[in-house]
């Protein structure tokens, strides 16, 4: 038998094999878990605003990521992020979150190598394709950005 | 010796040693797996009433890069040391060609062990484990524990008695989370050559134990092996999904190098000293890849060494007790060895002194007709004379005892 | 001045893109790299358009916390900058409109870095 005929028809074997996993479970804690984040978030928009009412819209806004990406962090160190990342799966990967999450995660992990060629150098591991895809973006939009 | 999660498992009860925190005291997960694997080198090798000295080499591999437990292993034993790498398949694959020397004479005692560690697999092969991602279903989970089996020349009960090195092969799997479709069609491939060779049927095994297929896998392997005209009935299993308990949730079940290893040196060679299983055939199963290949999209090429161990039923029975650690020694009956005996402590003497370690272990190995003939594919039983495997216990309280520093 | 609605229109934007995210993740085996990425060009894409800022007044958090905003952010920096102060602002707009979500979570990672270390995890789903 023709091996490239072989390997296709037992891809699809084992995709007929693999268990269906019960979808709406899981986007429906994706959609709580992820609806929970957002009005937290709008939470802390709230608060600030109210403590510091002199500060401009997108301020506030900064304010307001700012600590949920504390909080992630710590939550990460703690190593609580990542049950609740495993539960809420997308949930918890979309919000400002998940970016915050992916820098520290590598960053305690390689701690073990030292700091500079442990937390420095692997705390872009899994956030370094956000970092570049957002300058170079920027810079495009920009771009577009000159001639609007 | 496993990890807490493994100890929990429907096996807790066969494993010689459940380790209580899996740091192993030491400041990072690799500096653990080393410890763990010298803690179950050490172990075997005291459990089996020899004394390092008596060992002529270590055969053994780990699922790190560079297989750095081992050698780190190695450093500590100081003894001659030969490293491995099959991925999961690591086990079966020191324990044949442990046979292999011991039976052709080119060792009394041998040690073969591996191991592996949940947290610094995940952390090389996948991601950080604080990183908050859900797993797909098929996704396996990476032991933590190992064992390790001496291989010797004295008489015991349990023996090994033929082996099969498997060929690599590749269905063009290349999710890396789906290593039991991958790893499959290649212990398909390994147990059908080993069976053929033996003219025995699977029926004639009161046990077939696969290393880490996991649920999905070992389904595909029933599935396959039916297509080729051999029933896996009840006597087949696979350890990835004996190690854990069904209510963790460890997806398909676990996987890794000390996976078969830790099954094998717990539950089968307690069977076997038992009598309960006269004949089994172990099968570990490795997925060869790196995180660099399937980056680059490469597919999955799987392997399976086999090694069958069967129980030697007049042999006179020394102090059983419950096992402490998994060791088993192998014991060649045929005696016929004297001339090259001395031969092969001469080699074991060079290995420690020389440097040129390799070129002397060739020549040696070409003298005693362990050529390439034997570790092709085919089954090297009908020219391979039997073996004898012995499970030699220590007293357990002299165990617990050490155990307890 | 606390208004519920925010609330309930921020859970429900928010949960909706995280539903869609989830779609994609069982559909295409997704790694969290990519997703981020995808979303984040599509953050920029609406900003582009100039749909995001209506959709931001709309959905409050839910528009904002989502990666989404994120990548709207960039884009509007650099947008605004390069109105404003013309081409070197095409290269400083992104970044400074960001740097504080980027700062803090570079900040953050590196102090909790030092205090804690990982932990073997106990199974999860």
């Amino acid at each position: 038998m023709d091996k490239e005929e072989r390997n296709s028809n037992y891809n699809l074997y084992v995709e007929s094999k693999i268990p269906k996993t019960r979808a709406w479970p899981s986007l429906f804690k994706a959609f709580l878990l992820g609806g929970f984040i957002c009005a937290l978030g709008q939470g802390f928009y709230d608060l600030y605003s109210y403590l510091f009412p002199n500060l401009a819209e997108s301020e506030l806004s900064t304010c307001m990521l700012m600590t949920i990406i504390f909080i992630t962090c710590f939550l990460t160190g703690l190593g609580v992020y990542d049950v609740i990342g495993a539960w809420g799966g997308a949930g918890s990967v979309i919000p400002i979150t998940g970016f915050s999450n992916s820098i520290s995660s590598p960053a305690i992990e390689f701690k073990k190598e030292g700091i500079i060629y442990g937390i420095c150098v692997k705390m872009f591991t899994i956030a370094g394709p956000v970092i570049v895809c957002g300058v170079v973006g920027s810079i495009l939009c920009g771009i577009v950005g000159l001639f609007m | 010796m496993v990890g807490p999660l493994e100890g929990k498992g429907p096996l807790k009860d066969y494993f010689d040693y459940v380790i209580k925190d899996d740091t192993l005291k030491e400041s990072s997960f690799e500096k653990s797996e080393r410890k763990l694997l010298l803690d179950i080198i050490t172990g075997a090798i005291q459990k089996s009433g020899l004394n390092i000295s008596d060992i002529q080499f270590f055969f053994g591999g780990d699922l790190l890069n560079q297989i750095v437990s081992s050698s780190f292993t190695a450093r500590e034993l100081s003894l001659p040391f030969i490293g491995l790498y099959s991925a999961c398949a690591t086990m079966t694959e020191s324990l044949a060609l442990a046979s292999i020397f011991v039976d052709n004479n080119l060792a009394e005692n041998v040690v073969a062990g591996t191991c592996t560690h949940f947290s610094s697999a995940e952390r090389q092969y996948r991601f950080p484990l604080e990183l908050g991602n859900q797993r797909p279903p098929t996704a396996q989970w990476t032991i933590t524990g190992g064992g390790a089996s001496i291989i010797s020349k004295r008489k015991s009960n349990i023996r090994i008695n033929s082996v099969t090195f498997g060929k690599v092969v590749d269905f063009g799997i290349s999710d890396i989370n789906n290593m039991g479709a991958a790893m499959a069609p290649s212990a398909c491939d390994s147990i059908l050559t080993h069976i053929k060779n033996r003219n025995l049927k699977s029926e004639d095994y009161d046990m077939i134990l696969t290393g880490d297929l996991g649920k999905l896998g070992s389904e595909i392997l029933i599935d396959l092996m039916e297509h080729n005209g051999v029933v896996l009935g009840k006597n087949y299993s696979d350890c990835g999904c004996m190690i854990f308990d069904k209510t963790e949730r460890v997806f398909m079940g676990g996987s890794g190098a000390g996976c078969s290893a830790s099954v094998l040196n717990s539950y089968l060679l307690k069977k076997l000293k038992n009598g309960e299983f006269k004949r089994v055939l172990l099968v570990s199963t490795g997925a060869l890849m790196s995180t660099t290949t399937s980056q680059q999209g490469d597919t999955i090429p799987g392997i399976a060494h086999a090694v069958e161990l069967e129980y030697v039923p007049n042999f006179k029975k020394q102090n059983v007790d419950s096992v402490v650690f998994g060791v088993k020694n192998e014991n060649v009956k045929n005696t016929k060895i004297k001339k090259n005996f001395k031969k092969s402590e001469k080699i074991a003497q060079k290995l420690k002194n020389n440097g040129k370690n390799s070129a002397i272990l060739e020549k040696n190995l070409k003298n005693s007709n362990v050529s390439s003939k034997n570790s092709n594919t085919s089954s090297p039983s009908s020219k391979q004379k039997k073996t004898n495997l012995t499970m030699q216990t220590l007293d357990s309280a002299n165990k617990s005892k050490r155990r307890e520093k | 001045m606390i208004n519920i609605w925010d609330y309930v229109i921020s859970f429900l934007v928010g949960g909706f893109i995280c539903f869609l995210a989830q779609i994609l993740v069982i559909r295409t085996k997704i790694t969290t790299a990519r997703i981020l990425v995808l979303f984040l060009i599509i953050g920029m894409i609406l900003e582009v358009l100039n749909i995001y800022a209506p959709f931001r007044e709309f959905a409050k958090a839910g528009a904002s916390v989502p990666i989404i905003g994120f990548g709207a952010t960039l884009a509007r920096g650099a947008i605004t900058a390069a109105q404003e102060s013309g081409f070197i602002g095409i290269f400083t707009g992104g970044l400074s409109a960001a740097s504080g979500g980027i700062a803090m979570a570079i900040f953050a990672s590196f102090i909790f870095a030092l205090i804690f270390n990982s932990k073997t995890k106990r199974g999860g789903h």
